[in-house]
């Protein structure tokens, strides 16, 4: 069952958000959806933090557009693994995205034009501070959970480090302490197509009515190879060529689309170039690359969890190599280290990073599990 | 019902004390002593259906093969880590009886003793014994090592294992008369050798 249509909130804070980089921003907007109902103690907030693409919009279809589905609402609804017959559950779409929330695309009041590259570096930290506002708004004290897959694990992860007393338990799911080289290294390949594309305008594109398109087909592309498994790829598409029914199997010797995978991976480019911002991409592969809580603590990821008072779920995926369990891992250690509650799932399931969005019941049972005991402590 | 040596077990619990269960399948000896000793409790299993049943009774689970040995857990960082009839699953014996007396200040060990007198005649009599503490086939046994009272206190001063104490049962009763023939089940208190 699913939640219905559902209409965005638009939230203004008026009074400066100091960010991590020493700038500032005032005056901002943070775009957010809610489900289910906030109970009279407000002790049953859930906040869903979202990864690199996704928005506020985390379950129930969009008012303006039916078969826009929440990107994780096969996990939030009535009845679903987060439940919102018994939670209220926050989407929030964070700051520098492209989704209604202040970013790139929109005007600076100090100027009267769009940001576009003007606008701040942003890291998980102040989104964090940014979402602990959205808090505030509701009047909510302490969240019952903070989740997130991927990046948004690592927001969780920043909350029960940055707001120990304003959360009850964290959900990390197919997220790491802090990205490898190598994952540096595929968001910088993806940022260098997007900075070279002639229509960037050194990120003030809007104002000549383009979009570095390419750049951000060929971001994406690459991005969709690490989310998927190499087993998940050849499952998928194998060395199938793109043929209508009855046409010959020969090669056609040139560099149109041959295979399938090659007609897949364009088709989630040019998906995407529809509807993402390049500066957005650009900022939020950036905050990916600074997170690392344990920096200031000498590497000492243990260190960096003194404070942590929450309990913790910690999901990870054995085909992921984007952020392999290894790094899943880490975060138990850690956690362990300072005998703080933690479950973790290692899941044997065969579609990579993404397999966090899919719904694979061994991985919805376990979290439903979880959520259900978070249930009966607020009942006792 | 509970388990002959989960008593045992729950005998050498200190009341909240840090307890690791490697091998807790479905949590019920955790469950106990979270309940009956308000021990801060943590399991180790590698069975997804397992896992979840201990995540549906809100214990500290982590999903693990234990063949990798215990590297998630620092140096005596627990006051008892618990090995309940999981040794004889397990190929890397020596390895993780090394590793559960370096991550618990005491462990505790059981296992179903092979030398049991039904056993062995099961074995003079030409077949594989199939008992209450060994219920299964040689063909689909989950059991991969099988010992006997006598194999595992040879073994244990081998792998630096200091054995504290020890009560044998049989069909849920205490047996002090010839353990390693009447005793179908073993139940140790040890620690890392000094």
């Amino acid at each position: 069952m699913s939640l219905g249509l559902i209409t965005p909130q638009v939230l203004n804070f008026v009074t400066p958000l100091k960010l991590q980089s020493g700038a500032s921003i005032a005056d901002y907007n943070l775009v957010v959806e809610t489900y289910g109902q906030l109970n009279a103690q407000k002790s049953n907030a859930i906040l869903i933090c979202h990864a690199l693409n996704a928005s506020h919009h985390v379950a129930g279809a969009s008012a303006n557009d039916p078969n826009d589905l929440g990107w994780w609402d096969n996990m939030v609804g009535p009845g679903k693994p987060v439940d919102t017959n018994q939670f209220f559950v926050i989407g929030v779409n964070n700051l520098g995205s492209c989704f209604g929330s202040t970013g790139p695309m929109s005007v600076n009041p100090e100027t009267g034009r769009p940001y576009g590259a003007s606008f701040p570096v942003v890291t998980v930290e102040d989104w964090v501070n940014a979402q602990a506002r959205v808090a505030d708004h509701f009047q909510i004290e302490k969240f019952a959970a903070v989740m997130g897959g991927s990046l948004g694990g690592m927001q969780a992860m920043a909350w029960s480090m940055m707001y120990p007393k304003r959360i009850a338990h964290c959900i990390v799911i197919a997220s790491t302490p802090k990205l490898s080289a190598q994952n540096i290294a595929f968001n910088e390949v993806a940022r260098s197509a997007i900075l070279s594309d002639p229509d960037f305008h050194g990120g003030d594109y809007y104002a000549h009515d383009v979009k570095p398109r390419r750049g951000l087909r060929v971001a994406r592309m690459i991005g969709h190879i690490t989310y998927l498994s190499n087993d998940d790829m050849a499952e998928k598409f194998g060395r199938e060529l793109r043929r209508a029914d009855g046409d010959s199997d020969e090669y056609n010797f040139n560099f149109d689309v041959e295979f399938e995978v090659e007609s897949y991976l364009r088709y989630q480019g040019e998906k995407f170039a529809d509807y993402f911002d390049a500066n957005t991409y650009l900022l939020i592969t950036r905050a990916l690359d600074y997170f690392d809580p344990a920096k200031q603590f000498a590497n000492n990821l243990s260190a960096s969890m003194k404070n942590i008072a929450a309990k913790f779920l910690v999901v990870s995926f054995t085909t992921d190599w984007r952020f392999a369990p290894e790094c899943s891992r880490e975060i138990v250690k850690a956690l362990l280290d300072n005998k703080l509650d933690v479950t973790y799932g290692e899941i044997d399931a065969p579609h990579g990073h993404d397999a966090f969005l899919l719904e694979d019941p061994r991985y919805h049972n376990l979290v439903r599990a979880y959520f259900e005991q978070i249930a009966q402590e607020l009942q006792s | 019902m509970m388990r002959s040596d989960f008593a045992a077990i729950a005998n050498w619990v200190e009341p909240g004390s840090q307890v690791l269960d490697v091998g807790c399948g479905d949590g019920s000896l955790l469950h106990h002593l979270k309940e009956a000793k308000q021990a801060h409790v943590y399991g180790v299993e590698l069975a997804d259906d397992k896992v979840l049943a201990c995540a549906q009774k809100g214990l500290n689970v982590v999903q693990q093969n234990l063949e990798g040995g215990l590297a998630l857990f620092e140096d005596q960082s627990f006051d008892k880590v618990i090995l309940s009839q999981t040794l004889q699953t397990i190929h890397q014996t020596a390895r993780i009886l090394s590793e559960i007396a370096r991550v618990g200040k005491e462990c505790v060990v059981s296992f179903p003793n092979f030398g049991h007198w039904s056993h062995r005649s099961a074995v003079l009599l030409g077949r594989m014994p199939v008992s209450k503490s060994l219920p299964y086939q040689w063909y689909d046994t989950p059991n991969v090592r099988v010992l006997t009272i006598a194999d595992f206190e040879a073994l244990a001063p081998a792998v630096g294992l200091e054995l504290l104490d020890r009560v044998v049962f049989h069909d849920g009763q205490s047996v002090e008369f010839l353990p390693n023939l009447r005793g179908s089940l073993a139940v140790y208190r040890a620690r890392r050798a000094k």
